[in-house]
């Protein structure tokens, strides 16, 4: 029996939260130039994990951008955004980011999540704020897997339950 | 196990993913309320056995709070909206009055509604 997926813990990622009108042309205009992304759709992540842009909630999105270059980003954003009702925060050290890859990654998270990872409900480009297990986490699917983002302070925790449905069982069969 | 759909991500969101936030559509009366209006903004609630309009929070998701129309005994779920409203929709309680003709549920529902 080969494990179902591998559990690996990214290299820090620069994170930024934004929150304002994602309708507004400025904002528009500020992701793109901090991220080279348009502003996603409901539940959408566009880019990948070095840049990109995930939509956490309708008026908040999650920018990934280099570690060292999250200062710069944020400076870009506050330019863009001046005189509008916004708000941009580095969090890249408030949390932690696991790669989950091969075969099996949509079990290994349904063991986890209360989400349904079915091909039909869940592909690539979807990203999604849920719980995994007892905690806080999102999680988004690119070609090679799962990328999961959960606090700093539990990441111990996320790789725990995360490797043990990696390494445990057998896979279901319903997502194949 | 309740699902409601979260009427800002569209997720359909498990009861573990939720908050409940007690009865919808409370109407706040502050200091110079009287006794009995500050009573009943504390304390009074229609509590019944049948369709109930909650407040629920996406709290694993999105964070947002929205309002759902859910059966207390069944678990019937008929709907959820967004909280930025003094009312529900029309057509939930059209919904809600198709299987429950004799629903009311504080001043919605009646005959003029
Ligand atoms: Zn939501």
């Amino acid at each position: 029996m080969s494990d179902m997926a591998v559990i690996t813990r990214a290299d820090a990622r620069g994170m930024i939260t934004l929150r304002g009108d994602l309708g507004s042309a400025k904002m528009k205009k500020a992701v793109k130039a901090a991220t080279d992304q348009a502003i996603p759709t409901s539940g959408q992540f566009l880019g990948n994990g070095d840049k990109g842009v995930a939509w956490m909630s309708p008026d908040e999105l999650l920018l990934i951008v280099p570690y060292d270059g999250v200062a710069q980003a944020i400076e870009v954003l506050e330019q863009a955004l001046v005189k509008t009702h916004f708000l941009a925060v580095d969090v890249s050290d408030a949390r932690a980011t696991f790669t989950v890859s091969g075969d099996g990654t949509r079990d290994v998270l349904a063991r986890l999540c209360p989400v349904d990872l079915h091909p039909d409900s869940f592909g690539t480009g979807q990203v999604r704020r849920t719980r995994l297990a007892q905690i806080a986490a999102a999680f988004w699917m690119h070609d090679a897997g799962f990328d999961v983002v959960c606090f700093r302070s539990v990441a111990d925790y996320a790789e725990g339950v995360l490797t043990r449905a990696a390494t445990t069982g057998e896979k279901t069969g319903f997502f194949a | 196990m309740l699902i409601l759909e979260c009427p800002y991500c569209g997720v359909n969101a498990d009861e573990t993913e939720l908050h409940a936030g007690g009865e919808a559509h409370l109407k706040r009366f502050g200091p110079e309320a009287s006794d009995e209006e500050f009573e009943g903004y504390l304390f009074v609630r229609e509590n019944p056995k049948g369709v109930h309009l909650e407040r629920w929070q996406h709290r694993y998701g999105c964070g947002k709070w929205f309002h759902a129309a859910r059966c207390t005994t069944t678990l019937e779920v008929f709907g959820t909206y967004p909280a930025q409203t003094l009312a529900p929709p029309k057509e939930l309680v059209a919904k809600i009055k198709e299987k429950r003709p004799d629903w009311t549920w504080r001043e919605f529902g009646g005959a003029s509604t």
